[in-house]
């Protein structure tokens, strides 16, 4: 098994809701945690992409991400919020049912993910974290976040 | 002494005074008797030359000190202008700018320039024999001595009598040289800006009267006395000031014993239209200068280096605040405060104008890759033997600062290129009819949403018939492709990699590494290159840039409850037309404007949004072009025109249908801007 230093390594994660189920990213991917703000919505992309908003100045795409996991869409609501996350080409802000804690977690507690899981889609997961009695599924946000190209072939 | 606090300044004035040399000089082979030229040069060169030695960079006080004596004796007629001459003036100036480029990469700005110290002196001393020592000291201006003259009595204060004290001890001499324009003088200030140039170059001038000020708006009868310190003889100055024309006479008196301090009563001294106060006379040394500079259209921007990353940021806040200030808006138009009121009404404008200004200042002018152009356009003909005229169109056109920063090398690359292929030597020319010298015209211009570099050249044009012969030994192209290509396409091959047109490979041009740079270089700028070339007259290429952050004037719309950009330059007019006055053709609604058949397009359609607009009596159109094309854009409503910023859509959404990029209006929402080249096909 693990050696010791392992075993006491942590990670800060971000803990967020959607549906019943609680997902982690990264901490060090979290630029911000926004509340709904209005979206312009832009057309002709797929459903799951709620429009852009305006962060500080930045045009930033949002994205809903029970719509992008297939599950059920909710209205919006007061604790729903928005986590900007940051990746290497750009920034996109996450919507979810709420964004509950920041916790750390042991490294070693993170296992690759059981066989099934729920509805989503398995690529979009990199790990399955047990914290105490908490069920954490650790997001694999390159996946989740895979550019949008062109959507429609309209140009004939 | 400690310069490093000093070393950008330095460097950029440098950079600036090296373009003055660089332009100058290219004028003045036009013009090789415009002494007035050789005079900018040597200012040039002379500014340089004092900077550099006060930073400790020898080599290049060595260089532009040899330079400025060539200058100086082609100004006093010793030695007329050449190509030869200019050649190695040139080359100098390459040098100075090599070494100011190390000096910035943090080299020492060392440069074995011997063999070009050697080269001017040839100049300078084969067909003039002395260079007037006087010259040298007068280079490195220094203090110097006062006199006394009666005519317009002087008050000297504090300072300048202990500068006046100063220079005569170290043995200089002190005039007051009054100097008196002929009554029919047209243009007095350009007369004094003459004899203030004449007597720099002799030594330093302490003070005037009137003062600069009054002399620039030429406002002063025909005397104007000048108060200078030189190591030269009054005979000599004397002489020199007369060679201005429409001098009717420079009386030249010594500053006598330096006028006591104590003897000067306050009252005097407010009397005295100039010497407003004791430090004036400090600056008035330096003003004239700057004054005079800014008199010649040539003075280029003083600048400063800001990183652009800043700037992005700036502009982000300043959008935050913009927001805000719409807020305060609509709260003081519910509180119906009329202080309230006014303060944000000034505030607004006030952000207005701040807006303005963050936005232009990421633009700058193309003209700061083009300035290099001519001399290299020069350098290239000399070395091909071949006779080429440069034309540049659209110099201000702005452009965004990261473009600029891209283009220059595909810009090189395609001048070489027409230089290279394009021209024809002059006997080949004059075989076909045409003049001898070859025209190469670079234009810039904005159209639309981009800006267009163009180069024309009045060359060979491509040969198609070779070009797809070579194209297909290279395997560029196969058979079957080739048999379907437009003229237009067989051009464009020579953009392909592994291409190489020209017979003989010269170290100008064609490797057939250049042109496939270029092309994806601008490509990655996301940009398009095209060109059109007609044998034997010549060849088009078109280089066609987005003005990747750029303020654009747009026509904003209502489609249900967002808000569109339609940016204005793709606009040819608004309408509104009754719904019975649209037709059908085919499945294609079209409607008849002002002749022309154009077809509508509903945006509300392609966006896939609800909404009945049928039933309206009346529709709103935006009828926009796209080339000679035409399509009429259905929308709900017009809002009105306004300047934004486009931003993109960032790299997570890469290419959105017939959407540009997007916008922050004021009130803090994001407008999408609709791409009418999309829209139409």
């Amino acid at each position: 098994m693990a050696d010791v230093s392992e075993s006491t390594r942590e990670m800060k994660v971000i803990v967020f809701q959607l549906m019943d189920k609680e997902y982690a990213v990264g901490v060090e991917v979290v630029e911000s945690i926004e509340k709904l703000i209005s979206i312009t919505r832009v057309p002709k992309t797929p459903s799951y992409i709620k429009g852009v908003i305006n962060l500080r100045g930045v045009v930033t795409p949002i994205v809903d991400l029970r719509e992008r996991f297939g599950m059920e869409v909710k209205p919006l609501d007061d604790t729903s919020r928005i986590i900007i996350v940051s990746l290497e080409e750009f920034e996109v802000g996450l919507i979810v049912d709420s964004a509950n804690d920041v916790i750390d977690i042991p490294v070693t507690s993170i296992e690759p993910q059981p066989e099934v899981v729920g509805s989503i889609e398995s690529e979009f997961i990199s790990g399955v974290a047990k914290v105490d009695k908490r069920l954490l599924v650790m997001l694999n946000l390159e996946k989740v976040l895979l550019p949008v190209k062109r959507v429609t072939t309209d140009e004939i | 002494m400690d310069t490093n606090q000093y070393l950008e300044m330095f460097l950029e004035e440098s950079k600036e005074h090296l373009q003055a040399c660089n332009e100058h000089l290219l004028e003045l082979e036009k013009n090789p008797e415009d002494l007035a030229i050789v005079n900018e040069v040597f200012r040039s060169a002379h500014t340089l030359k004092g900077m550099s030695a006060t930073m400790g960079y020898e080599d290049i006080a060595d260089l532009t000190h040899k330079m400025e004596n060539v200058l100086d004796a082609i100004r006093n007629s010793k030695i007329s202008v050449s190509t030869e001459i200019l050649d190695i003036v040139f080359k100098a100036v390459d040098d100075l700018e090599e070494m100011v480029m190390d000096i910035e990469a943090g080299g020492t700005g060392k440069k074995d320039v011997q063999e070009l110290v050697t080269a001017l002196n040839l100049i300078e001393t084969g067909n003039s024999a002395i260079i007037t020592p006087e010259m040298e000291t007068a280079a490195s201006t220094m203090a110097i001595e006062p006199m006394k003259q009666d005519a317009p009595f002087f008050h000297y204060d504090d300072y300048e009598l202990t500068v006046i004290g100063q220079s005569k001890e170290q043995g200089f001499h002190a005039y007051e040289i009054s100097v008196t324009l002929r009554e029919d003088c047209l243009l007095k200030a350009a007369r004094v800006f003459m004899v203030f140039e004449i007597l720099e170059k002799s030594g330093e001038i302490v003070k005037t009267k009137p003062s600069v000020e009054h002399l620039e708006n030429e406002d002063f009868d025909e005397v104007f006395t000048i108060v200078l310190i030189s190591n030269e003889e009054a005979s000599s100055l004397e002489a020199k000031v007369m060679k201005v024309s429409e001098v009717d006479r420079v009386d030249i008196n010594h500053v006598m014993g330096v006028a006591l301090p104590m003897a000067q009563k306050p009252a005097e001294i407010e009397a005295d239209s100039m010497a407003t106060s004791a430090k004036e006379p400090v600056k008035e040394t330096v003003v004239p200068q700057k004054g005079r500079r800014a008199t010649n259209a040539h003075n280029a921007n003083k600048t400063i280096r800001v990183n652009i990353d800043r700037l992005d940021i700036l502009m982000n806040l300043f959008e935050e605040l913009v927001i805000d200030r719409g807020r305060l808006q609509s709260i003081a138009g519910e509180l119906h405060n009329p202080d309230l009121n006014e303060t944000v009404e000034r505030m607004t404008r006030v952000s207005g104008d701040l807006q303005n200004i963050i936005l232009n200042m990421r633009m700058i002018p193309v003209e700061t890759v083009f300035n290099r152009f001519p001399k290299m356009v020069r350098q290239l003909a000399r070395d091909l033997d071949k006779k080429i005229n440069l034309e540049i169109i659209g110099a201000e056109t702005e452009l965004d600062r990261t473009v600029i920063d891209e283009i220059g090398d595909p810009l090189v690359h395609l001048i070489r290129n027409a230089l290279d292929h394009g021209i024809e030597s002059p006997a080949e020319r004059l075989a076909k009819g045409k003049p001898e010298e070859g025209t190469v015209t670079l234009r810039a211009y904005h159209s639309g949403n981009h800006v267009f570099i163009e180069l024309e050249d009045d060359g060979a044009g491509i040969n198609k018939d070779r070009v797809l012969q070579k194209a297909l030994e290279r395997g560029v192209v196969t058979e079957e492709i080739a048999a379907t290509l437009t003229d237009r396409q067989i051009s464009e091959l020579v953009l392909a990699s592994g291409f190489s047109t020209a017979e003989k490979i010269t170290d100008v041009s064609g490797r057939g590494v250049g042109l496939d740079v270029v092309k994806s270089t601008i490509e990655s700028l996301g940009g398009y290159i095209t060109i059109d070339s007609k044998e034997g007259q010549g060849s088009l290429f078109q280089v066609q840039l987005p003005l990747t952050l750029s303020i654009i004037s747009v026509m904003l719309v209502n489609l249900e409850k967002d808000i569109y950009a339609i940016p204005l330059s793709s606009i040819i007019e608004t309408a509104i037309i009754q719904t019975s006055d649209i037709l059908n053709a085919h499945n294609q609604k079209v409607i008849d404007f002002r002749g022309s058949i154009v077809p509508l397009v509903n945006l509300k359609g392609i966006f896939e949004m609800d909404g009945a607009q049928e039933k309206e009596e009346y529709q709103s159109v935006v009828i926009v072009r796209k080339g000679e094309r035409m399509a009429g854009l259905v929308v709900d409503s017009f809002i009105g025109q306004q300047e934004i910023v486009l931003k993109s859509l960032g790299n997570y959404l890469q290419s959105v249908f017939a959407i540009s990029g997007a916008t922050i209006l004021g009130n803090g929402q994001v407008a999408l801007i609709v791409d009418c080249n999309a829209l139409i096909k």
